[in-house]
């Protein structure tokens, strides 16, 4: 018995160590992904799982913002831009050994452009009415035509991981560099180093170089914060400036500042003509002069030093400079120009009067904004704001509102006065932007859902999106959207406020990271993300 | 004990006194925004440093403390008043009127009153000045915390009812008008103070979880509340003792209430 003890004990204490020489990355999810099926990823999760495990044609570079061959070696797109054709790499097999082929791209494509399956991917696919055509030309060789002309259309392509037509494990049967293995709700997410991923490096060893990588779900930022701080965890993806500076007071190393990223905070005035608000307060928030006067009264250079700790750079337009292609570095510079904004404010009449402002009609100049509750930068943001449109007479109430409650002000009833919110953009490409410039659109959020553009800018606006939109020439596209960005600034419907940086945590313990903007932003190369050498030869 | 006591009541006056006389005073201006001197350590400008905006941290904790020192108190005097008529009143007459109480109480503790208290905040116009907004969020917590005090005075009421001396009392024929002045008044007084000074520190607390949902007080205006939301996580304050002043302070400000009412409470 006593013998039998000892073999177990040294069995287990074998496959501990074996265990423990594993590669074995870990991060935090913030909460389980709702979907293993890559064609249904609609939250950061399930984006996360999609990212390290799924096999796309094209890929998106996140250093280079360039599109590169993936499982297609070549691409084209046609003239008029609604078919592209694909040359697929040849001998690659999924993770469950079933080959890959043209048939398992159209698979792909039809169950993603079934209606009934309300994919996300397939809705950024789908332009127009009909239907998308999948012509097999070969074992590797694949063409799809559109009904309309998509804009940008080989981005698109680095969403849709392709599914096995053959395989018995459906979705699970992936191309990416790992594949699930397990997974408990609420606790953990394992992955483990795909056999069968066809790509090397330049020495001709097998990629990914790590073993596995372990997705704990953790919803808390002060505990990943721990974590990360004993080592227990290598990688954060984003965090505030005041865990930045904590962390980078207590261990430099393990802090990195990736510079601009492609969010943005704003505020805008509500310009609803329905909403439940004062008239003159309407005619406020419906004069330029007035929102350009609010814009060049905050001082945007203090909310990059006091609320980010100067990782933030002051905002100029709808696109961060960190959107290589897309930012028209035409913009002015955000000025702050209390002068300036009290010349603008008499151009409409107001006057100061005891170190408050009136309008023409004697009222006191008095604004409530929102914003939501819990998010210290925001909080602070918006006092310093307060304390900014102080020195031009301006009274700001503050109110923070939990985010149902803001959400349902901001898009349903419209009671409220001015906002203030962050929008994070995912995508580089503008068609990303389509819902927040169009005057019909939802996510207009200063007046959405118009009938018809209430103004003659907004008409505009609606205009250059379409082309942009339809053309397939990307200089005629940059052109439009230059002149989206350049409208935006002149008529301040929005009033861009920071981009803040993308700040990272990366363990020492790792090679390979190469923090970026874009998500996401530390493990985008993960096939080149291992432990240094250091820690293999200490036995891990 | 006398010495206690004394101790007590000086150490509350005293922080009565300066938060009271300080917070008028032009120097100590709590929305000022030092922008250069963001989240800095005593000096001789700023005592106790500057909190992440620049504002001084000392005018702030004189005016959040006189914030909280007069809305606290008068929100826990509404709780006890409510609470009062609702527990103790109906404890004592009995009956129907104390079934109903009861039933009142009972659906009282049982409504989650953050959601309450979300919904009330939801309803109110937006544009209403800090003190307005401390005056309102002081409020809604004055009527909405009466609910386990009403129970605990209903239950010594009760007692009182079935105590020989009300017995006796009434048996000599002092209308119930009279009972409940003379005799069970004086001895509720001792569980009304112990719960007022529960509810003080209470109140405050509630305040600052209260701020986190967007229901506080709004800025610039400070609280006790707000101000321990520097403390609100283990990675958010900076570990310098000066963040600790508003917790320090409330800690000696119901310690030295509780101590200097000591004698009240068990007379």
């Amino acid at each position: 018995m006593r013998r039998a003890m000892s073999w177990i004990c040294l069995l287990a204490v074998v496959l501990a160590s074996a265990a423990g020489c594993l590669d074995e990355l870990r991060f935090y999810l913030r909460s389980d992904p709702k979907t293993f099926n890559p064609a249904l990823v609609d939250d950061d999760a399930a984006e996360t799982i999609r990212y390290l495990t799924g096999g796309v044609l094209l890929r998106l570079n996140r250093q280079t913002q360039q599109v590169e061959p993936e499982l297609a070696t070549a691409w084209k797109v046609s003239k008029d831009g609604r078919t592209i054709s694909f040359q697929l790499r040849k001998g690659v097999r999924f993770s469950d050994g079933t080959p890959f082929g043209a048939q398992d791209v159209k698979f792909t494509m039809d169950a993603l452009m079934d209606p009934a399956l309300h994919s996300p991917t397939g809705d950024a696919l789908r332009t127009g009415a009909g239907k998308v055509t999948a012509v097999v030309q070969g074992v590797d060789r694949i063409s799809l035509t559109f009904p309309a002309p998509v804009a940008g259309l080989e981005r698109l392509f680095d969403q849709v991981a392709i599914v096995s037509a053959s395989s018995a494990k459906k979705e699970m049967a992936v191309l990416g560099p790992f594949y699930v293995t397990d997974y408990k709700p609420g606790a953990y997410v394992a992955l483990r180093r795909n056999p069968n991923y066809w790509k090397h490096d330049e020495a001709g060893h097998s990629l990914p170089y790590l073993d596995a990588v372990k997705l704990e779900i953790q919803g808390n930022r002060d505990i990943e914060m721990l974590k990360f701080s004993r080592s227990e965890i290598h990688l954060i993806n984003g965090m505030d400036a005041d865990y930045y500076d904590r962390l980078s007071r207590s261990a430099p190393g393990k802090v990195r500042d990736a510079g601009p990223s492609l969010d943005s905070e704003q505020m805008w005035f509500n310009q609803v003509a329905t909403a439940p608000i004062a008239p003159y307060k309407l005619d406020w928030f419906r004069s330029r002069n007035f929102r350009r006067a609010v814009s060049a009264a905050i001082n945007r250079d203090d909310l990059c030093k006091v609320v980010y700790g100067g990782h933030a750079i002051p905002a100029r337009g709808p696109v961060s400079p960190a959107n290589k292609y897309w930012f028209n570095t035409q913009l002015p510079q955000a000025r702050y120009d209390p002068a300036n904004a009290m010349q603008l404010l008499r151009e409409d009449g107001f006057r100061l009067a005891g170190g408050k402002l009136l309008d023409r009609s004697g009222h006191l100049v008095e604004f409530s904004l929102v914003t939501n509750a819990g998010n210290r930068m925001r909080e602070r943001t918006a006092t310093m704001i307060q304390a900014d449109l102080r020195s031009i007479g301006i009274t700001v109430n503050i109110v923070t509102l939990d985010f149902p409650s803001l959400i349902q002000r901001i898009s349903e009833s419209f009671n409220y006065e001015a906002a203030m919110l962050g929008l994070t953009n995912v995508e580089l490409d503008p068609n990303g932007q389509m819902n927040v410039w169009l005057s019909s659109s939802d996510e207009h959020q200063w007046n959405p859902r118009q009938k018809t553009p209430a103004t003659a800018w907004e008409a505009e606006l609606d205009r250059l999106m379409r082309a942009q939109a339809s053309a397939i020439e990307a200089t005629a596209r940059k052109r439009d959207f230059d002149r989206v960005q350049a409208i935006v600034a002149e008529e301040a419907p929005f009033i861009y406020l920071v981009n803040k940086n993308t700040l990272v945590g990366v363990s020492p313990l790792l090679e390979g990271v190469v923090p970026v903007s874009t998500r996401p932003q530390t493990y985008w190369n993960i096939e080149r993300i291992r432990f240094a050498a250091e820690r293999a030869s200490n036995g891990k | 004990m006398r010495t206690a006591r004394t101790i007590g009541l000086m150490l509350a006056s005293l922080i009565a006194l300066a938060s009271f006389g300080g917070s008028l005073l032009q120097r100590f201006d709590y929305s000022r925004q030092d922008r250069e001197q963001v989240s800095a350590g005593p000096s001789q400008e700023h005592w106790l440093g500057t909190d992440a905006l620049g504002r001084d941290r000392l005018a702030r904790l004189l005016h959040g403390t006189r914030v909280s020192l007069t809305l606290a108190p008068a929100a826990a005097g509404i709780a006890l008043l409510l609470a009062f008529l609702a527990g103790a009143t109906p404890g004592f007459v009995g009956g129907a009127s104390e079934r109903v109480a009861k039933i009142a109480i009972d659906l009282m503790l049982s409504v989650p009153w953050l959601f309450l208290l979300l919904m009330v905040r939801a309803m109110l116009p937006l544009n209403t000045s800090p003190a307005a907004s401390a005056a309102i969020t002081f409020l809604m917590l004055g009527l909405l915390g009466w609910g386990m005090p009403a129970r605990i005075l209903m239950a010594r009421a009760q007692r009182l009812r079935r105590s020989e001396f009300v017995v006796l009392a009434r048996a000599s024929g002092v209308s119930r008008w009279r009972l409940l002045c003379i005799h069970v008044m004086p001895n509720l007084r001792p569980v009304l103070l112990a719960q007022f000074w529960i509810a003080v520190p209470v109140f405050i607390l509630a305040e600052a979880n209260l701020s986190l949902l967007g229901l506080g007080v709004a800025e610039p205006l400070p609280s006790l509340g707000s101000l321990l939301q520097e403390l609100e996580t283990v990675l958010s304050f900076r570990g310098d003792a000066c963040s600790f002043a508003a917790l320090l302070v409330m800690m000696l400000m119901v310690g030295s209430l509780q101590i200097a009412f000591m004698k009240h409470e068990v007379s």
